[in-house]
């Protein structure tokens, strides 16, 4: 009899994975299931290229919309699961309709957090996650527009870099005490300050942003030192939540995500999840993790793909990421932590410098600003767990495959 | 319609009608070669990574500074090594031919 796989989500991850089936060979019948009404697309330009006008929304799409009917693969937009019965082995839809599956996988991804502040609902206040969000903040962004940015993260930041290209006046506010505090070093922080001050975006860190004001549409963003920012649209990156609850209705482990093993299995043997939305086991990180990055989506989104098709490999990557603003190529290896030692390569003044971080000795991290070498070479020096000098670290002359 | 002439990991050869003014890695990825191109063409990953035929390199043109970058870290980089992403495929590139590097 034809198996039916039923994937929930059509993100990059569930799109990856539906590629990755057929390409394996899987013939029976796919139903990937999806609550936008656009087929899978790259989530990292929305907030760089496309906010900016440079690059056509097709080109996100991960593959043509055409491509699915050609592969058999009955792509459902506009659709939520609202719930799944394990025993049954059936998924129910907000269409009301009830689909039974042989394999299940939940590539359901998050969601952004929302603040909770009087005001918040007004009009012009934007989050950035989907297409939708980017062509609405996109509407609003216009030359001399005032644009207030609540979070100093990878996407409040890529977006103040476009709004304030865009010849906007533009404002981050940010509660803690530096920009992207979470993913990179005092160093790189102090840096990214100064760019985007140089370019004219004003910074105020540790900001607590208490509501906003306006009438219909929102005026002013309020802050708890009594401060107030006059403000034509708010756009706030204030990070994500998993998407867990329908796995946790279906009494599936989860544990911040939804709990894998190291091939993506959930806690139920026809039930898989990739991408965002899981906690899964790294054992070059030698612990659990969930991620939100487009390198974790990909490579988990295969690696369930393949043991949905009896192929077991385990997922076991470095994580990297990367964030482009200005003429800045921000890529990241690895994950620090606080109390990593730093060592700086370069000189931030020439914008080129990197960020390493050693943990014992061992180089655990990076942070690479237009230093292509390092981030490369990092990759693979990470992963084999290799040991750095700290002075010699320090020498940006000396490439760092050479150490 | 332009033709593009692949050799896949397997050494397979294949060909197809690629799509005029879209890179060459969105050639690729929209007819299922495999190919990870994770970064989604911002040159900020070198996971697209394609040798040139010889016979088309100077008609392809030489790799972007950061193309470069990337592409000289890797261990199989040969001389017709470039970044997929970074190449509009165009008329003038009617008959091309590459092969796709092994992922690292």
């Amino acid at each position: 009899m034809t198996q039916t796989i039923i994937v929930v989500g059509a993100g990059h991850a569930g799109g990856q994975a539906v590629a990755t089936l057929r390409q394996k060979g899987f013939d029976g019948r796919i139903i990937m299931i999806g609550d936008e009404p656009y087929v899978p697309y790259e989530r990292p330009p929305l907030s760089k290229a496309v906010l900016a006008g440079e690059m056509e929304l097709e080109r996100t799409f991960l593959k043509k919309a055409a491509w699915y009917p050609e592969k058999q693969i009955d792509f459902r937009p506009n659709t939520l699961v609202t719930s799944f019965d394990r025993r049954a082995k059936t998924v129910t839809t907000s269409h009301g309709e009830n689909l039974a599956y042989d394999k299940l996988l939940l590539a359901t991804g998050t969601r952004v957090r929302k603040l909770q502040a009087p005001g918040a609902k007004l009009e012009n206040i934007f989050y950035l996650r989907a297409i939708d969000d980017t062509l609405a903040i996109q509407k609003q962004m216009k030359p001399g527009a005032k644009v207030v940015i609540v979070g100093g993260g990878y996407i409040g930041l890529e977006v103040a870099a476009v709004a304030v290209k865009t010849g906007c006046e533009v404002t981050v506010l940010e509660g803690l005490e530096r920009v992207m505090s979470r993913v990179v070093a005092p160093e790189v922080s102090e840096f990214y300050d100064k760019v985007h001050t140089d370019a004219g975006v004003v910074i105020k860190t540790g900001m607590a942003v208490t509501g906003f004001e306006g009438h219909g549409k929102v005026e002013r963003v309020l802050c708890a030192d009594d401060s107030s920012y006059p403000a034509d649209l708010v756009v706030i990156g204030v990070g994500v939540l998993p998407n867990v609850e329908l796995a946790a209705e279906g009494d599936l482990a989860v544990d911040n995500g939804i709990v894998v093993d190291e091939y993506c299995q959930t806690s139920d043997d026809n039930i898989w999840a990739a991408g965002d939305c899981t906690n899964h086991p790294n054992s070059l990180l030698g612990r659990r993790l969930r991620l939100e990055s487009v390198q974790n989506a990909v490579d988990q989104a295969k690696t369930a793909a393949n043991a949905m098709c009896g192929e077991l490999k385990e997922y076991a990557e470095i994580p990297w990421f990367w964030s482009d603003q200005y003429d800045l190529k921000l890529q990241i290896v690895g994950l620090s932590e606080p109390g990593d030692e730093v060592v700086i390569r370069g000189n931030p003044a020439d914008r080129k410098f990197s960020a390493i971080y050693l943990r014992h000795g061992q180089f655990v991290a990076i942070n690479a600003i237009n230093m292509i070498k390092d981030f490369m070479a990092a990759k693979k020096l990470i992963a084999e767990g290799k040991h750095l000098d700290p002075v010699k670290a320090a020498e940006a002359e000396v490439a760092l495959k050479d150490m | 319609m332009a033709k593009i002439f692949i050799t896949n990991r397997e050494g397979e050869q294949s060909e197809i009608e690629g799509e005029i003014g879209i890179s060459v890695m969105e050639n690729l990825r929209d007819n299922d070669y495999e190919l990870e191109a994770i970064c989604g063409g911002q040159c900020s990953c070198a996971t697209c990574h394609i040798y040139i035929d010889e016979s088309w390199m100077d008609k392809v043109g030489p790799r972007n500074d950061e193309e470069n970058e990337l592409l000289e870290e890797l261990d199989c980089v040969q001389p017709g090594s470039r970044l997929s992403c970074q190449i509009e495929f165009t008329e003038d590139l009617d008959g091309l031919a590459l092969t796709i590097a092994p992922d690292e």
